[in-house]
């Protein structure tokens, strides 16, 4: 959609997933089976048809720049406009911006040569299926300066604790901003603001020493903008820590929840050329979800299995996720373990996690 | 313009008759196989993995599926600047429109664009097998001998030989005579339809062969008696690899059926000779509680909640409680009700078939092919048991 460009920031985003976020961002985590973290907004905003895309990044970005490439995944390969991965580079000694305003304003550029008169604001966090040309055309009709996005949560959890809430009059429009720990309005770190109103507001905060666009300006209230909020209604997961990431996952093997993510469009993702996965003689393999490339001969129960992974015979996967290439060796058991890629469990080992604390065993890891 | 040292031309229009409903609105290469890729891949991954990057596709019949699968080339890595993946359909000249008349005329009908690249050699493939196979082994092997023309052949039974292109050859493996189809075979090298020409010498042949009115204009009948005749040089290449021409519903339901054992004669998981296809970016497989897989492919996108054993399925299958699917070939999408048994059938792209159905073929059978709605309804009212 011409109006629309697409800001991704991940710049306060913490590497919280211990082990799986040693050497790459939380962005570039790999979730359900064949996903990162970051395809979900990306399709997204393809999906609204953003064809400008300006993703803010600071530090292990080595893994994710490998997983965006051009951006043709997302179709953001573009003559004009497309994927604009913009790590911080500048040496400016005047520049006396801070934290991800330091992105904004050495990058001004990149806003004023982009089309769109809106900006469409996100992390990487939050997974949802949000329309945002829904959003749009919402923030165009109420008439407020910024739209929030978020999502009542039913059941509070301890990935939700961290989070920012919104107090939402009838009216749509938000009355409060804070992190009251029983409020369940769950703000989606997504919002849709005026390009030219941004801009004006990050000088404001810049002069004002400011470093965090959302906490300084909006949860503030600077400039006076009139703030409302966007309810969403569809498939939402936090992912912020090891038992999240482990808990959402695990969620998307009922059957409902898959369907909520996957059902209504594909999630586009980079293409690997894997082959369809192969089950042989042995195999056992029960309410899992499996991706391409995999060879399995073992028993699979209550897992997630990623690309290219082989379980050899006699070796068993329950509650577990196992990454990309990871081999678990003949006469193995992994319960409630997460391989990481490229590990390899040889025979007859046992590694056992608990339900509430997984075992995570770092990239290329030998046991 | 550079120069190419070879370039490949894919002969990819044939209609693949024998498939019946498969091919009623694709050409055979285009036909899907092995849960993923379509027959095309095969030779396209191996000129990919071979270093050819400039391939030209001959289309004729039906090419809408091929045209817009193929693309610029993109999957198979050939969306080069210099070269890449060419699609050439028949078209009109100043002498008139024609179809392309053979396989000879189909590369005649395209000198032209040959001719851009200056090659050395020209590798003509079909796009009607399923193998995995170096072109850079054969291409050296051509170069060695100094051939004028290198037949790939492989070692067929004898009782099927009068099936295929059948060589005739001295001891060093040069070819004294080529017989298409001969009632009484005189040796088990079988043409692959894969074949090495010095671009010079094949462009003659094909330019003398064009003349004569009552050519059928195809390699093994003309262009390579004609070569012989001329006392040029050709030599076979045994080739020992796993090779399958796919052209009946059985062939094409037995090549599946291979990749199902433990240690398939082809191996597509093999990360060294990868076949790329174009990816339907699908979600990971879902397998539910009550499912059993034994000796099955299985695609992303897929499904599960009963049995499937020894079967191959497509993306974006759904398979119901309580139902069973052996010796079976599932194209995409197809969905697949409650307490459903199927058996020994190809069971086309998007076909819904209801709870409780009953489809296969008996053990004296030959491959059930279901190729639309209405086949299953037809099926299913001729067989009452169901």
């Amino acid at each position: 959609m011409k109006p629309l460009l697409g800001v991704i920031s991940l710049d306060h985003e913490l590497d919280q997933l211990n082990e799986l976020t040693y050497f790459r961002c939380g962005a570039s985590v790999p979730f359900a089976g064949r996903y990162r973290l970051i395809d979900f907004i990306l399709s997204n905003m393809m999906y609204a048809e953003i064809v400008s895309v300006g993703l803010f990044i600071r530090r292990k970005y080595r893994s994710l720049l490998d997983h965006l490439g051009d951006g043709k995944p997302w179709d953001l390969d573009r003559k004009r406009g497309g994927l604009f991965i913009l790590p911080p580079d500048w040496n400016d000694p005047t520049d006396t911006s801070r934290g991800e305003l330091q992105h904004f304003h050495n990058n001004l550029h990149f806003f004023r040569r982009s089309p769109g008169k809106y900006i469409v604001y996100s992390g990487s966090r939050h997974i949802n299926m949000v329309d945002i040309k829904e959003v749009y055309s919402q923030h165009c009709d109420s008439g407020a300066d910024v739209t929030l996005v978020y999502k009542q949560i039913e059941q509070l959890e301890p990935e939700h604790e961290s989070c920012t809430r919104l107090d939402v009059e009838s009216s749509g429009e938000v009355s409060g901003i804070h992190q009251e720990k029983d409020n369940h309005n769950i703000y989606m770190e997504m919002f849709i603001i005026e390009k030219e109103l941004f801009l004006e507001m990050v000088d404001l905060c810049i002069a004002h020493g400011g470093s965090h666009f959302f906490r300084d300006v909006i949860q503030k209230g600077r400039g006076g903008l009139k703030v409302s909020a966007y309810k969403y209604t569809g498939y939402h997961a936090v992912i912020n820590s090891v038992q999240s990431y482990y808990k959402n996952s695990m969620d998307l093997l009922k059957r409902e929840h898959y369907l909520r993510l996957f059902g209504k469009q594909a999630v586009q993702t980079k293409i690997k050329y894997e082959a369809p996965s192969k089950y042989l003689t042995e195999a056992n393999v029960s309410n899992s979800l499996v991706a391409n490339g995999c060879v399995i001969d073992g028993v699979v129960e209550n897992s997630i299995i990623f690309r290219g992974v082989r379980i050899e015979k006699g070796a068993r996967v329950i509650n577990s996720i196992v990454m990309q290439k990871s081999i678990i060796e003949a006469g193995t058991t992994i319960e409630n373990v997460i391989l990481d890629k490229d590990v390899l469990v040889s025979a007859n080992r046992n590694l056992m996690g608990a339900p509430q604390q997984p075992f995570v065993i770092a990239k290329s890891s030998i046991i | 313009m550079r120069k190419k040292e070879i370039v490949a031309m894919l002969l990819a229009g044939g209609q693949g008759k024998r498939l019946k409903g498969l091919t009623r609105t694709l050409a055979k290469p285009a036909v899907y196989f092995g849960g993923t890729y379509r027959i095309i891949d095969f030779p396209l991954s191996n000129c990919s993995n071979s270093g050819i990057d400039t391939v030209g596709v001959l289309t004729q019949y039906e090419p809408l599926v091929l045209h817009s699968y193929i693309g610029v080339g993109t999957d198979w890595d050939m969306d080069r600047k210099y070269g890449g993946v060419y699609v050439l359909p028949p078209h009109e000249r100043e002498d008139g429109s024609n179809w392309y008349r053979g396989t000879a005329d189909a590369i005649y009908r395209n000198v032209k664009f040959i001719e851009q690249f200056n090659p050395e050699h020209v590798l003509i493939l079909s796009g009607d097998h399923i193998y995995k196979m170096d072109y850079k082994a054969l291409l050296e092997y051509h170069k060695e001998r100094d051939s004028d023309c290198t037949i790939s052949v492989i070692d067929v039974p004898l009782e099927e030989a009068s099936r295929f292109g059948i060589l005739n050859t001295n001891e060093d493996l040069q070819i004294y005579e080529f017989e298409e189809k001969p009632a009484h075979p005189k040796s088990t090298l079988a043409s692959m339809g894969v074949y090495i020409f010095k671009w010079d010498v094949l462009r003659a042949h094909l330019l003398e062969d064009a003349e004569k009115p009552f050519s059928s204009y195809d390699f093994g009948k003309d262009i390579i008696p004609l070569m012989l005749h001329n006392d040029k040089k050709l030599f076979a290449y045994p080739f020992e690899g796993y090779w399958r021409d796919v052209g009946t519903v059985r062939s094409l339901w037995e090549a599946n059926m291979d990749l199902l054992s433990d240690a398939p004669p082809l191996d597509l998981n093999d990360s060294s000779w990868r076949i790329y296809t174009r990816n339907p970016n699908q979600p990971a497989q879902y397998i539910a509680p009550q499912a059993s897989l034994k000796n099955c492919i299985i695609n992303e996108g897929c499904i599960i909640h009963g049995k499937v054993e020894h079967s191959v399925l497509f993306y974006g299958v759904e398979v119901g409680k309580d139902s069973e699917i052996t010796d079976s070939v599932i194209m995409p999408k197809v969905k697949i009700g409650k307490n459903v048994r199927i058996h020994g059938a190809i069971i086309n792209e998007d076909i819904v078939i209801e709870d409780n159905a009953v489809i296969g073929s008996t053990q004296d059978e030959d491959i059930l092919l279901i190729d639309s709605e209405e086949d299953v309804w037809s099926y299913l009212s001729r067989n009452p048991q169901s």
